[in-house]
Parts: structure tokens; sequence; C-alpha cells
């Protein structure tokens, strides 16, 4: 079993007297793609800057491929595209690239070879040689995505990676999320946007007040979290109560049946039963609870102010 | 080590792009131009004057002691661009970059803070070695080319004033870890003028012999030795005339000893040494 990519225990930082993160404590395999959310406020970029050395912990532990947080040696394999991404725009994107090939201590054929192969993916090659000053924002994103793969790294942070960027730009940083998955990278996503997480992460965390509130597999989510809603007249109280075999959080009203299943493959047993006691069925439908139900069941209508 | 280089680099790479080299050099030359037409107007006038009165051994005289004032005076204005050049380079450096957040992809890399500063610093030190060489030495090349004069100890003469730019862009570097472009450039020139105030209590003390006053220049001196450092340059490069004489507006008649060079290098290592620990420590 390979070292978890992060770990932390009870990391915490207090900023005067105020608690910006209260205690974290997270583990991240290698390999997987983890979505970190939380309303704003919440202590996500603060958490990911604890993890990167920006930011000193008042408190806790955490490791990053199972060296201490700020191991210089582990640096050379996490990559970085900080929120509202800034840079030296008095340089040329293919410049932009090679200083922080240099930084990385990457070798210069290596690196050239590098660099090329990333503008081309995130489709900048033509542009290369442009300042970074007359950039569009989202041509800058793809740009700060570009130098977060330099050194093909074993754990990428995304901080809002994809703000700025148009549709196009979505599903590109949505594509390269997937490649990194498949090539085995861990990808730690802060991201606003659950549409996004949602079709990109195995697991996400919920933060609020800087501390993981709920971790769920997005797996899980498809399979065992689905609602039902049952359109049948006829139905006896018993009958009602005879549904609490398949699932639970059953909600009847007006004829219109709600329940939370174990299993979606519990369905056309359902049917057989309802028939057999003598309803007349007019619809079922599943509907899947989405991210963001569970986000707002989870921080609260408030957002944890 | 080779990540102090690169971003040494990068730092000339900034100063070229952003134009702060070609805004230098354009001002340096307007500089030198009116510097030059000056000099060469007075050098005019104290030949018809000397020529006037006195034998061959006083005008050589005069005309030495003429070209050195005037010298001086040159020096003294350079002295004081490099010092604002370099309160200035070093005043937004780290705090724009942490301000803006472009310092992050840099200072997640495997690269020590420390040597963040280090490359700075050296990339700022290279600028105002540049910038020293044509500014000083083009004041030096005019006098010398009008009137065949130049300054005795002029390596050492210009060693401290390079000294001084360095101190003072070491400062400002400090101040930059810790605190807004604004508030740095505020501290530095506020400094800055703490030591020139001290040194001309100094100065006049020494000439009314009052040691309170001279008391109170050597403990600003402490506080910033800049000033001291200006006036140990005047001292290597003015004429044995002109100390003899005194006080002149750019000479030196208290002169701060050897041992405040040597403070002054110190204390440059210290301020640098705080610049790192303060960025070291620094939430960005």
């Amino acid at each position: 079993m390979s070292v978890p990519a992060i770990q932390t225990e009870e990391l915490r930082k207090v900023f005067g007297d105020q608690a910006a993160v209260k205690g974290l404590t997270l583990q991240v395999e290698q390999g997987e793609v983890f979505g970190f959310l939380g309303p704003n406020g919440a202590g996500k970029t603060t958490s990911m800057k604890m993890l990167l050395g920006l930011v000193a912990p008042t408190s806790g532990t955490a490791n990053l491929l199972g060296a201490p947080i700020g191991d210089l040696t582990t640096r050379a394999r996490v990559g970085f595209l900080p929120e509202h991404f800034r840079f030296q725009d008095w340089l040329t994107a293919r410049e932009f690239l090679r200083l922080h090939g240099q930084l990385l201590g990457m070798e210069a054929r290596d690196l050239a070879a590098r660099q090329e192969q990333l503008l081309e993916r995130v489709g900048l090659s033509p542009f290369g040689n442009k300042l970074l000053r007359t950039y569009s924002k989202g041509m800058l994103q793809r740009v700060g995505l570009a130098q977060a793969l330099l050194n093909r790294p074993a754990l990428v942070f995304l901080d809002e990676p994809t703000s700025g960027l148009d549709p196009v730009g979505r599903r590109l940083v949505r594509d390269i999320i997937r490649e990194l998955r498949d090539e085995g990278t861990c990808v730690f996503l802060n991201s606003h946007l659950l549409s996004e997480i949602e079709v990109t992460c195995d697991r996400v965390a919920f933060i609020r007040h800087g501390e993981v509130v709920r971790t769920i597999e997005m797996a899980s989510l498809e399979k065992n979290l689905s609602r039902v809603t049952i359109r049948a007249a006829g139905l006896s109280q018993e009958s009602i109560l005879g549904l609490s075999r398949w699932g639970e959080n059953i909600q009847a009203n007006n004829g219109q049946l709600m329940m939370t299943l174990r299993q979606e493959h519990d369905l056309p047993e359902i049917t057989r039963y309802l028939v057999a006691q003598n309803a007349e069925v007019y619809a079922i439908t599943p509907n899947r609870m989405s991210l963001e139900e569970i986000f707002i069941e989870t921080v609260g209508e408030d957002g944890g102010l | 080590m080779n990540s102090i280089l690169v971003l040494t680099r990068m730092t000339f790479q900034e100063a070229i792009r952003r134009r702060i080299v070609l805004t230098g050099l354009i001002l340096g030359i307007l500089f030198l131009i009116v510097f030059a037409v000056g000099a060469h107007m007075i050098s005019i006038e104290i030949t018809r004057e000397t020529l006037r009165e006195g034998g061959a051994a006083y005008r050589n005289i005069m005309r030495a002691e003429m070209s050195n004032f005037l010298l001086m005076a040159g020096l003294y204005a350079v002295t004081f661009l490099s010092i604002a050049m370099g309160a200035l380079l070093a005043a937004d450096t780290l705090a724009g970059e942490i301000n803006s957040g472009s310092i992050q992809t840099i200072v997640t890399k495997p690269v020590r803070r420390s040597h963040v500063v280090f490359g700075k610093w050296l990339g700022f030190a290279g600028l105002l070695g540049l910038y020293a060489i044509l500014m000083a030495g083009g004041v030096v090349l005019i006098v010398f080319l009008q009137s065949a004069h130049l300054p005795r100890n002029i390596l050492m003469g210009l060693s401290l004033i390079y000294l001084e730019s360095l101190l003072v862009m070491t400062i400002s570097l400090a101040g930059s870890s810790a605190m807004p472009a604004l508030a740095t450039g505020g501290m530095v020139f506020g400094l800055y003028g703490l030591a020139f105030l001290g040194g001309w209590i100094e100065q006049i003390g020494a000439l009314v012999s009052n040691p309170t006053a001279v008391q109170i220049g050597i403990v600003t001196s402490l506080v910033i030795p800049t000033e001291a450092l200006w006036r140990r340059a005047a001292f290597e490069m003015q004429t044995p005339l002109a100390s003899a004489l005194g006080m002149s507006p750019f000479g030196a008649f208290s002169v701060p000893s050897i041992l405040m060079v040597v403070y002054a290098i110190v204390y440059l290592a210290i301020v640098l040494a705080m610049a790192v620990s303060t960025f070291n420590h620094r939430d960005i």
C-alpha cells in the first residue's frame, strides 16, 4: 500500500482571534481525484495554502506524499494552480513555463519538450511567444494549468481551475483532470462549480468552518442515494409501511410517495410489490440526489455563515 | 544555488521588460548631458578668471579645486539618484508579488524562500552596479575630459557610493518582505532623511566644536550609515587642500572612520538576514 498523497491531523490556522481552519483531518489517496467543497469563507483556500507551505499552520501536522509539508524534494513532485492566478505578465508563455521549469530543477531538454507538449495540450501553441500581459483571463488560466503540470506531478492542487473559463475551456480542464487520473496523478480540486466536481471527482469532502463535516464517495451517490417518486392510487397505510424494507424516509401525500432507496436495482421488485398490493401505479420516477442538494443539506441554507 | 541565479536573471529580465532599465538609461544620459554642458561652461569661466590674476601655480591649483568641486557636486547627485533607484527597485518586489499572488507559484517550487530573497538581491545589486558605472563613471569621465582631473582614491570612493545604494536597496527589500510597497518607500526615505539631517548636524557641530552635535550625528549614523558612507567617499576623493580648508557642501569635515564602513557592511548583512527571516515566516 502506497503512502497517502495527503494526510492531515487536526490542522489548524488562527488569524488574530479568528480560527480560519479549526481542525482539518483528512486523508487523500494517491491517484484519487478529490473534491474540496464548502461555502465561501469555509477555510478551503487557507487549508490548501497550509498544505503547500504558503501559510504556516498554528498547530497540527500534515504530510504530502509521505513527507512533512514544506519538504523541498517533495515539492518537485507537486503541482499548483493558485486561485485568481497572477504571474509575471512581462514574460511570454514560453518564457514563463521555462522559468517555472527551471525553478523545478528540470533538465533543459526535457523542459523544452514538456513545455511545447503542454502548450499544445492547453491550446496555446500559436500564442506561446506572446507576452502574458496580452492574454485574456481564460488564456492565463490555461497557461497556469500548464505550469502546474510541468513536472509531471504525483499530486496537483487546483484552486478554482475553471474560474474565468468559457464552456470550451471548462471542458478542456475536465478532460485534463481525467487524463491525470488515468495516469495515476492525485488531483486535489477546490471548486465552487458542483457540476464540475460531480463529473470529475472520485470523492468529495464538505468543509465548514475549517472542519470536514462529511466525506462521500461519488460512486455511492450514483448507486445508493437515489430517491424515488411513486405516483399511485389505492395504497393502504400498511402497504406504504411495507415499502420500508427497500428504503427509508418515506413521505406520502395526495397519492404521491417519496422514498430514499437503498439500492436502485430494487425498483422492479417495488413495482411488483405495489401491483400485488392492488395499487394503481401511474408513475415511478427515480430522482438522483444531486451534489447541490447534498451540499445544501450538509452545510445548511445559510452557507455556514 | 542554481535557483538563486534563475531568480537573479528573472529580476534582470523584469527590469528590462518593464522599461525600468530604459527609463534609467535615458534619464541618466540626460543628466550626464546637462552635467557636461554645465561643467564646460564653468570650466571656460574659470580659465578666463584665473588667466587674469595670479601665476601658473595658482592657476593650476584653482583649476584642480574647481574641477574637484564640480566632480563632487556631480557625484553627490549621482549618489542620491542611485539611492532613489535602489529604494524604488526593491520596495515593490516582494510586497507587490505577495499582493498580486504571483509569488505563490515560485515559493511552492523546490526553492528555499531565502534563495528567492538572495536571487532578487543579486539582481538589484547588478542593476545598481550598472547604473553606478554609467552615472558615476560618466561624471568622472566628463570632468576628466575637460580638465584632465582625476580624483584620488577614485575606486575606493566609487565603491563606497555603490555600497551606500546597496545598503538602501537592502533596507527597502527587507521592508518589502514585511510591509506594502508604499510603507516601505516611506520608511526608507524617512531613514535616509534622518541620516542626512544627522550628517549635517555632525558637520556643523564639528565646525563649531560642539561635541554633543557631533555625537548626535554619530548616533544617527549608527541608526542608518548612508550619509556617513557618502562623507567617507567624499573624504577619499576630495583634494588635500579641500580637506585642509574644511567644509564644502559636498565634502566632509567630520570624517567617518573606516570602522564606520565596516559597520555599514555588517549592518547590510544583518538587514539582509532580517529580510530572509521575515519572508521565511510570512504567510503568503
